[in-house]
């Protein structure tokens, strides 16, 4: 079967990959036609140019997908002619080609209004990859840019000439900023955001035309203002591309686009169209989201499966010049047909509008702008049509942390439809299914049958919470245990290996366990015992998770990586040379990590006491980027160089990372200091963050990035730099003590009775009174710091059990290979 | 268990004692073929299969944490943590996982014996 696509942007490339994968017995022959030079692109991402992406980062697939998926794709080709009749199209390169099926997937153009003067140089449109291109070159020789269209895309343009610093303005024709996604006070808000950024908002304004002589000098409008420029952006709206379609006698809507039914079908049932070409039910979806789905259920029309379109949710968040704006539902109901409930936060810019049912039960439709962070969680109520909580103003509208929902008893909130592991597909409901239907009560079972949690494992803290939550629900006793070995929570481990003076797993397993443990148990134990200890890790290596046995990360092929530490992103040139020296010699692939630091890929086992050596020997020490233990704590340049820099952030990120180097925790700990509320250290993203102020530092605690990002919170303000490490001391003891195996420092204080406040009684106001107790815990641990490779290194011992082959020491493995990739080298990809 | 002691077992003198930590692996080189050899200290119980991890082909499985499932030893590859049983060598974690080959192992004197069925069949590596 021949499937031909017309159009090579992000719907008709999803389209191919769907129908790839669903294709199973491999019958169809895809060949694509795309009218731009470039393989298919992010188009969302399109700002990103301005950034310094170039097309090739924005390309959706490698050159070589297509050939190795036997894809025919003819590019700057497009298609001229659809002769529907012999079902055949013809390309403007002259291609000749049948099709069995036809899928349109012609995107749209953007729409220019009918003004004289359109066609001056600088005026332009933002649509494709060459148009920043074309924008980018004119604006070096312009001072004052203007964008028509104050929408979601016209917002975005205004971003791209803000970054090449412009003068800026918008002009947009209703009385205010995206009127269809947002009301007048969220509009009032997000205006007074931008500007405060210093772009000009000119509402209720009517261009009349484009005036100049060869070029663009100035906007006029009907009011007779008129605004001098020098160049101008167009961004009022789409037009879908459907002249093809109309050519050929293909039934299309009186303002455009590409009349199809549930299946996607255009009147010609061999013929589908599909993204921003279409036209359901009066409707074009000018979005990603409803565009791949379209793309899906075309693929399953063809496979057999009859999925079919409906109505699509038309929610949205995005960031806009750096503010979050979310509307979702009815976000722009009447007011006497539902109540709403408004924040408002000047002071923040922060506004938050729910659309409630006169009732008060239902969530209709809402507005975030500022602060997006409960989105998710009012889009699921939204959609599934949960009751709303009686105090559903403190949940949702208070800003900050202590307004999102509480990730750990949300659990019990969310629908059965939420989507819990992404990578597998599986639901809430599927998994509180097996535990009700199958008698299944640990993840192990749940994983056995629903596959959750089996992929990059971001999901197993969520699984367990729904597996105990449905236990609780059913009246069961929720096991506590860690595993079949081990009858007990983590924090009763913890407490009876410190109380029993407990130093090896053996002795554990002895006193409270049986069996012989297992990959659960161990590396929890391992932790324990090197939290309560500070015992070095490799007295007992078999106990270690492999990251933690070989002191490095495994990775794909079965190398590993080496990452010295970096303390607080600060390194001397001379160090920088060893890195690259001995990168060189033993050809490893280097990279940046995302934590200010650099990576070293590829090492065979048997090389890494080499590597290290030289590491070691130059002055580096562990990194520990394979331990649950201290990471980095990043740095801005803060005060030294920075003109806007209070105290000397280097100086204390690197006192802290040393301070905490090799701390051993429930899970890794991130740290990072900034030198003023600029924040460039992102330190509200860290399990622990602090924040120049003017009379010290404020201590932020409880955040991280990664699958739930999650902003820290604030612990203690204005301190000086020894409360803030007694603070942070005690912080990390009391989470090191009392947290699950496997929770970041967030989760934890989710699922703490009483949240921060109770933290803070604890921490600051030392109500328990155990903040000595917690200092002197953590001296110990302090001073018992040793870094791990060097042990290694000085042990022939340690070094022997580094070794692939028991009978032939230093022979590698085999069947390691590697390709080359830019100038360096990556490890082949597995099946 | 799938292999039964006969006599055209080879028995292959792969290393010490001591050369294996006690309650974990190594891989062992015999001819082309790699083999994950364990020791079970606290039962005094020694246990072999393919090193290769048929989930993603991976030469990892020596380097996998071991333990026991309802008092079955078992071993879990470290890059994704599938677990094997090693008396039979069948995939714990999936229903139709791919199993692995398992070997018998003699220790006599300091020394540790993995035992080679020479049958070109059974000792291709399952999956492989
Ligand atoms: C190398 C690096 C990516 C890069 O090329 O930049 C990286 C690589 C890995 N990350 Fe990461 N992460 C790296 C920065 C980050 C960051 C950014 C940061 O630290 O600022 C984050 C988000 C911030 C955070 O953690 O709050 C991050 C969030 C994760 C997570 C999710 C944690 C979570 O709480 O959701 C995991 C999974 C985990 O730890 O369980 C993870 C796990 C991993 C592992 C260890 C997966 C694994 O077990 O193999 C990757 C190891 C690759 C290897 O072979 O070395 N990585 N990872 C970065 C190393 C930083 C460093 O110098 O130590
Ligand atoms: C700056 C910008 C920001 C955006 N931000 C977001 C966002 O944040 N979220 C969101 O959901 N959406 C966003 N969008 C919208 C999103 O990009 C579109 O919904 C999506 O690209 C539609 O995909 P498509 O394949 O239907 O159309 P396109 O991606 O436009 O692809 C159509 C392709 O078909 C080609 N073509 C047309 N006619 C022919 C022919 N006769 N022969 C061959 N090829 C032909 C076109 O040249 C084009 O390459 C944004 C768009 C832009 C421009
Ligand atoms: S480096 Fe981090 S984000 Fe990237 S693939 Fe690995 S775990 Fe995932
Ligand atoms: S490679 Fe062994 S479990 Fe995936």
């Amino acid at each position: 079967m021949k499937v031909i696509v017309i159009g090579n942007g992000m719907v008709g490339h999803k389209f191919c990959e769907k129908l790839l994968a669903r294709d199973k017995k491999q019958v169809f022959q895809i060949t694509v036609f795309g009218e731009e030079a470039h393989r298919a692109y992010d188009r969302v991402h399109l700002t990103d140019y301005f950034s310094g992406k170039t097309a090739e980062d924005l390309s959706l697939v490698d050159q070589n997908w297509y050939v190795a998926n036997k894809i025919d794709l003819y590019l700057d080709d497009p298609v001229v002619e659809i002769d529907k009749y012999n079902k055949k199209i013809i390309s403007s390169k002259g291609r000749e080609l049948s099709y069995d099926y036809l899928v349109l997937a012609t995107g749209s153009a953007p729409f220019v209004p009918n003004v004289p003067g359109t066609d001056k140089h600088g005026v332009f449109v933002y649509r494709t990859i060459d148009d920043p291109e074309l924008i980018t070159s004119y604006a070096f020789r312009a001072k004052k840019a203007v964008v028509i269209g104050g929408g979601l895309l016209g917002l975005e343009a205004t971003k791209a000439l803000k970054d090449l610093d412009l003068e800026t303005h918008v002009v947009e024709f209703a009385p205010r900023l995206m009127p269809r996604q947002l009301d007048e006070s969220g509009a009032e808000f997000l205006k007074s955001k931008l500007e405060h950024m210093g772009i000009h908002v000119h509402l209720n304004k009517a261009t009349s035309s484009v005036s100049g002589k060869e070029k663009v000098e100035a906007l006029e409008f009907k009011d007779n203002s008129r605004l001098e420029v020098d160049m101008v952006v167009i961004s009022a709206g789409i037009k879908p591309r459907d002249e093809l379609a109309k050519d050929c006698g293909l039934r299309t809507g009186p303002r455009g686009g590409i009349i199809v039914n549930n299946k996607l079908q255009t009147n010609d049932p061999c013929i589908y169209a599909i993204g921003e070409c279409a036209l359901f039910e009066g409707m074009v979806y000018g979005l990603v989201a409803p565009g791949y789905e379209m793309a899906d259920i075309v693929a399953s029309q063809l496979t057999g499966t009859d999925k079919v379109f409906a109505d699509f949710d038309m929610s949205t968040k995005l960031k806009l010049l750096g503010v979050d704006v979310a509307s979702f539902g009815d976000a722009l109901a009447i007011e006497n047909e539902c109540s709403t409930i408004v924040f408002e936060d000047r002071v923040w810019g922060i506004y938050k509008r729910l659309n409630v049912s006169t009732d008060g039960k239902y969530l209709l439709g809402g507005i975030l702008v500022g602060d997006a962070s409960a989105y998710n969680i009012l889009l699921q109520t939204y959609k599934n049509g949960l009751p709303l909580p009686q105090n559903a103003e403190d949940v949702f509208m208070k800003s900050g942390a202590a307004g999102k929902m509480n990730a750990g008893s949300g659990i019990a909130a969310l629908p059965d439809a939420a989507l819990i592991c992404s990578c597998e597909g599986v639901s809430k409901g599927a998994i509180c299914c097996t535990v009700k239907d199958y008698g299944i009560e640990d993840l192990d079972g749940v994983k056995k049958i629903t596959k959750a949690g089996t992929g990059c494992g971001g999901c197993v803290p969520m699984i367990k919470d729904i597996i105990s939550e449905t236990l609780k629900e059913l009246g069961k006793k929720v096991k506590p245990a860690i595993c079949e070995h081990f009858a007990y929570r983590r924090q009763e481990l913890f407490d009876l290996v410190k109380v029993h003076g407990i130093k090896t797993f053996d002795e554990a397993l002895d006193k409270f366990g049986n069996g012989a443990g297992c990959e659960v148990c161990k590396p929890v134990m391992a932790s324990i015992l090197a939290s309560a200890w500070n015992d070095s890790i490799l007295k007992q290596p078999a106990i270690q998770d492999t990251n933690d046995r070989y002191l490095a990360n495994i990775q794909k092929g079965g190398t590993y990586s080496v990452v010295p530490r970096i303390p607080g992103g600060e390194i001397t040139p001379d160090k920088l040379i060893v890195i690259g020296r001995i990168a060189k010699k033993y050809n490893l692939y280097t990279k940046i990590t995302g934590a200010q630091r650099i990576d070293m890929f590829g090492a065979h086992v048997s090389e890494l006491p080499l590597i290290w050596e030289e590491l070691v020997a130059a002055g580096f020490e562990s990194g520990h980027a394979y331990g649950k233990a201290l990471r980095t704590v990043k740095s801005c340049v803060g005060s030294t160089w920075c003109r806007f820099g209070l105290h000397d952030s280097v100086s204390f990120a690197i006192r802290i990372e040393e301070r905490y180097r090799g701390l051993r925790a429930p899970h890794k700990i991130k740290s990072a200091v900034s030198g003023c509320v600029r924040e460039c250290a992102e330190a509200q993203s860290k399990d622990f963050g602090i924040i120049a102020t003017e009379k010290g530092w404020n201590l932020f605690v409880g955040g991280n990035g990664g699958s739930k990002p999650q902003h820290a919170v604030l612990l203690a303000s204005d301190i000086d730099e020894e409360t803030c490490i007694r603070y942070i001391d005690r912080f990390l003891m009391f989470y090191i003590k009392t947290a699950d195996p496997l929770t970041r420092t967030a989760t934890w204080m989710n699922k703490m009775e009483g949240g921060i406040t109770y933290l803070q009684n604890v921490i600051v106001n030392d109500s328990l009174g155990i903040g000595k107790q917690l200092e002197k815990e953590m001296q110990n641990l302090v001073d018992h710091y040793k870094c791990e490779w060097k042990e290694v290194v000085e042990s022939p011992e340690l070094r022997k059990h580094f070794n692939h082959f028991v009978n032939l020491p230093g022979e590698k493995d085999p069947n390691v290979q590697f390709e080359a990739l830019r100038g360096q080298k990556k490890a082949v990809d597995w099946k | 268990m799938n292999y039964s002691i006969t006599e055209d077992i080879q028995w292959y003198r792969a290393c010490m004692i001591t050369d294996v930590p006690e309650n974990g692996g190594v891989c062992v080189k015999y001819k082309d073929e790699q083999i994950a050899l364990f020791h079970f200290a606290r039962r005094g119980e020694w246990y072999a299969s393919q090193n290769l991890c048929p989930h993603r082909r991976q030469m990892t499985i020596s380097r996998g944490m071991i333990g026991s499932q309802g008092g079955e030893p078992k071993v879990a590859c470290p890059l994704h943590k599938k677990t094997f049983s090693l008396i039979d060598g069948r995939c714990l974690s999936d229903e139709e996982g791919c199993g692995i080959k398992t070997y018998p192992v003699k220790v006599i004197d300091q020394y540790v014996y993995i035992g080679i069925v020479d049958d070109k069949d059974s000792s291709q590596a399952i999956c492989a």
